[in-house]
């Protein structure tokens, strides 16, 4: 704001060293360390000055982590936060108040105060403008009755973004209104949900007699469909700000294989295997494409790919995995119902790698749906006609 | 031009020069090689298109990786791989990739007095070259042995030509080499033949060898048998520098024909997505029913990720070494299979008209197919990728 000029890239590797310099990573206490961090502006560089950021251009955020990376503070894997970092704040950012970024931003970056989405509903996934979940006006509060579902972290999380219906007599996109909802409010209640895994990341969380203050909207009422968008957008592959080395991501977990246990080595099994590195090396250099046209300030929309093809390749490789094993590939290491224990992906089973990315293909939006978004969007194909769109919510077939 | 090397965190994209170069070769295309126009000429007895090909050379295209001061533009395999993809997306009946990719940067890697004179000529325009061996060579097949070199004077029975630098020949070579691309429209050929010394890389003036034209698969880029019988030739390179500088060629023409894949890819998926926004069939577009519209967006997908691996490629190509022939198989592998991919799908999902040889899908089709047969089949190079990323293949235990 005092300062037109703009920040460069030596500029802010400037202020990183400067910022490192005055807090030693390696005697800070990891959250104070991020909170001064947030303070500086350095969190976000994008968002404007007070809510993390300095109003600088998104593009040197990879040049500002890669910086804090090379001076020892490399970001931990800040397991649990993928929901407050990656969907909540940037929509805080885009439509919150500023009393509303002020109270929310901060503790959501350290990590003090835990996220989760209250999106999905039994009835309504996909098709999630047709949620049902009711949310009544009561003077300056609203009150909210309905059901979440498979809401990951709900159990740890303190705050929700959470959608809700504030008028069924309107088109089901339009009587939607956008809420912060408390965790720790009477009326909530997460009850755990197991997955094929044995574990329980995710939640049901049943909502009866919520009330939510009306300074806890973000948007205008019936407006919460456009601030969900935001929201979705954001719910994608993150960018990592270095380039990740050839043979980085999960395919390491079957080419070691082959070259640590040659007695594992089939013909068939060899193809498979050269088949899925090429495709896991396009993936790999097309997020690398897409990493350098942000920085080069030109965003491509080869970013609503990358989910699709992960996901794929994923499965596929933790498909690899079990069959190169064969008998090894029977055992598993534990079917108790419990929650995650968080230990990382890489090191759990054969059998849990198989399993858990199955879920690659359904979380954050379908394949399927993600198909149809680039059919429309990137390649511009028309819609298929729709009764849905104008009838009002409450008269629509279910 | 500049050859100003590419800073390596922005070597997937496409730099302004770069562009400029795309935007000058695609309108010159677009006003000199329509799709009809190409299909005339292909059924003519001079499918390539010579006269075009001084348009182009006149425009530097002729010698991008050809240094200045023998009359070239100056520029890497990156820009080069830049006009490959305009050229493959107006399928260009020209003899860009026998003499301006395959013979020239075998004839840059031989270096020395002949091989400049002949990449002076070629870099202006004055004659094209090809470069003696099948096209469907891999990177890594052992150096050829269907041509055999005689030292001293041609006898009285060979041409009386002079070799390609019009200097004394040193020898003369024998024998015979099937499917060559741009044979029939070259004025020098560059040959691998092996000796009484190991392998060389041998200049000759094309009408001294007997070319005769075969029905290619792809009638945009014709193929010839060439017959030397004792034709006057001068060495460019000998023993493990010729195997060294025939191995640099066809890795980098590899590396560039991914783009002119790419090219292929991009024209099919780009036409058939415009043709079925307007394709009426059951009262709506065609491109509006979900089965058409989830495999494009799957070609889309794949087109994305082959533009990333055609660029690193390229960028790789510029480099060279083992990583450049890692990255050109990946390439080959990965690109090969795309751009089939998308002229089949372009093809189907016109449907009759799709079909017909008045509509240009089938010059892709063919182009497509018989460029992933060119310089090895996508099976080829996986299992380059599997002996230089050490995954090799099942040995059965005696
Ligand atoms: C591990 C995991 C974690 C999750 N975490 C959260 C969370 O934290 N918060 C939250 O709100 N949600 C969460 N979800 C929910 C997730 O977003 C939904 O499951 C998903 O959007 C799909 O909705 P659905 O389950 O109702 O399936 P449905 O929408 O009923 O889909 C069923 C099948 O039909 C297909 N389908 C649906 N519509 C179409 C169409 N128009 N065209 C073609 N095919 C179609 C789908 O692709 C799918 O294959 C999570 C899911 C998983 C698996």
């Amino acid at each position: 704001m005092t300062d037109p000029a703009p920040l460069d890239a030596a500029a802010a590797r400037a202020r990183v060293a400067e910022f490192v310099a005055a807090h030693d990573p390696r005697t800070t206490d990891p959250a104070a360390f991020l909170g001064a961090r947030f303070d500086a502006g350095l969190a976000w560089v994008h968002f404007p000055e007070g809510a993390g950021g300095l109003g600088a251009p998104r593009a040197l955020q990879p040049t500002i982590d890669a910086e804090f990376a090379r001076l020892g503070a490399a970001p931990v894997q800040r397991e649990g936060l993928v929901i407050g970092l990656g969907m909540a704040a940037p929509t805080i950012l885009a439509f919150g108040t500023p009393a509303q970024r002020y109270r929310y931003l901060r503790p959501l970056y350290t990590g003090e105060e835990v996220w989760c989405q209250l999106f999905s509903e039994p009835g309504a996934g996909s098709d999630l403008a047709a949620l049902g979940t009711r949310a009544v006006r009561d003077g300056d509060s609203w009150i909210l009755n309905g059901q979440k579902v498979w809401t990951s972290l709900a159990h740890r999380a303190r705050w929700a973004i959470l959608i809700a219906r504030t008028d069924p007599d309107l088109p089901k996109h339009r009587g939607i209104s956008y809420f912060i909802c408390d965790m720790h409010s009477p009326g909530v209640e997460v009850r755990p949900l197991r997955q094929l895994t044995g574990e329980a990341e995710f939640n049901e969380v049943y909502l009866t007699d919520v009330r939510i203050a009306d300074s806890q909207r973000l948007g205008e009422p019936g407006e919460g469909w456009r601030v969900a968008q935001t929201t979705l957008m954001n719910e994608r592959v993150s960018i990592a700000g270095h380039a990740e080395p050839r043979e980085g991501g999960v395919i390491a977990l079957v080419t070691e294989l082959w070259r640590t246990r040659p007695e594992l080595r089939t013909p068939g099994l060899h193809d498979t295997l050269l088949r899925l590195w090429v495709d896991a090396e396009a993936a790999r250099l097309t997020k690398e494409r897409l990493r350098q046209q942000l920085a080069a300030g030109q965003p491509g929309p080869e970013g609503s790919a990358a989910k699709l093809s992960f996901a794929r390749i994923n499965q596929e490789v933790a498909g690899l995995e079990l069959d190169l094993l064969g008998g090894e590939g029977l055992t598993y290491d534990d079917w108790s119902f419990r929650r995650p224990a968080g230990i990382p992906f890489a090191e759990r089973v054969p059998g849990f790698h198989y399993l858990r990315t199955k879920g690659n293909s359904i979380e954050g939006g379908t394949s399927e749906i993600l198909r149809t978004i680039i059919a429309e969007r990137v390649l511009g194909l028309p819609a298929e006609p729709r009764t849905d769109k104008d009838t009002a919510w409450k008269d629509l077939p279910r | 031009m500049s050859a100003d090397p590419v800073p390596a965190d922005l070597d997937l994209l496409y730099d302004d020069v770069e562009e400029g170069l795309r935007a000058s070769v695609r309108s010159l295309l677009a006003d000199r090689c329509p799709w009809s126009a190409v299909l005339e000429r292909v059924e003519t007895d001079a499918p390539t298109d010579v006269a075009l090909w001084k348009e182009l050379a006149a425009m530097g295209v002729a010698g991008l990786p050809v240094p200045e001061r023998l009359g070239g533009a100056g520029a890497t395999l990156r820009e080069t791989a830049v006009a490959a993809e305009e050229l493959g997306r107006a399928v260009a009946p020209v003899p860009f990739l026998g003499s301006a990719v395959l013979a020239t940067t075998a004839l840059l890697a031989a270096g020395g007095e002949a091989a400049d004179g002949a990449l002076a000529r070629l870099a202006s325009g004055e004659v094209s070259a090809a470069l003696a061996v099948p096209l469907a060579t891999a990177p890594d097949t052992p150096f050829p042995q269907t041509v055999r070199y005689a030292p001293g004077a041609p006898g009285s029975t060979s041409s009386p030509d002079s070799p390609a630098d019009g200097r004394a020949a040193s020898g003369t070579l024998t024998g015979e080499v099937g499917g060559v691309a741009d044979a029939s429209t070259a004025g020098i050929l560059v040959v691998p033949a092996v000796g009484a010394d190991g392998p060389g890389l041998y200049l000759v003036e094309a009408d001294s060898s007997v070319r005769l034209p075969v029905t290619s698969l792809d009638l945009t880029r014709p193929l010839a048998t060439v017959r030397f019988d004792g034709a006057a030739a001068r060495p460019v390179a000998t023993g493990p520098a010729a195997a060294d500088a025939l191995h640099t060629a066809l890795v980098s023409g590899a590396a560039v024909l991914a783009s002119e894949q790419l090219g292929v890819a991009e024209w099919a998926l780009t036409t058939t997505v415009d043709y079925l926004k307007t394709r009426y069939q059951f009262g709506r577009p065609v491109g509006s029913f979900q089965a058409v519209k989830h495999r494009l967006a799957d070609l889309w997908v794949a087109v994305s990720q082959a533009r990333a691996v055609a660029r690193n490629a390229a960028s790789a190509a510029v480099h060279g070494g083992p990583e450049a022939a890692l990255d050109a198989a990946l390439a080959q592998a990965f690109v090969s299979d795309t751009a089939v991919l998308a002229a089949e799908e372009a093809v189907q999902l016109h449907g009759g008209i799709g079909f017909t040889w008045e509509h240009p899908t089938h010059l892709y089709l063919k182009r497509a197919k018989a460029d992933a047969l060119a310089l090895g089949s996508a099976d080829r190079h996986r299992m380059t990728i599997a002996r230089l990323a050490d995954l090799p293949p099942a040995q059965w235990e005696a």
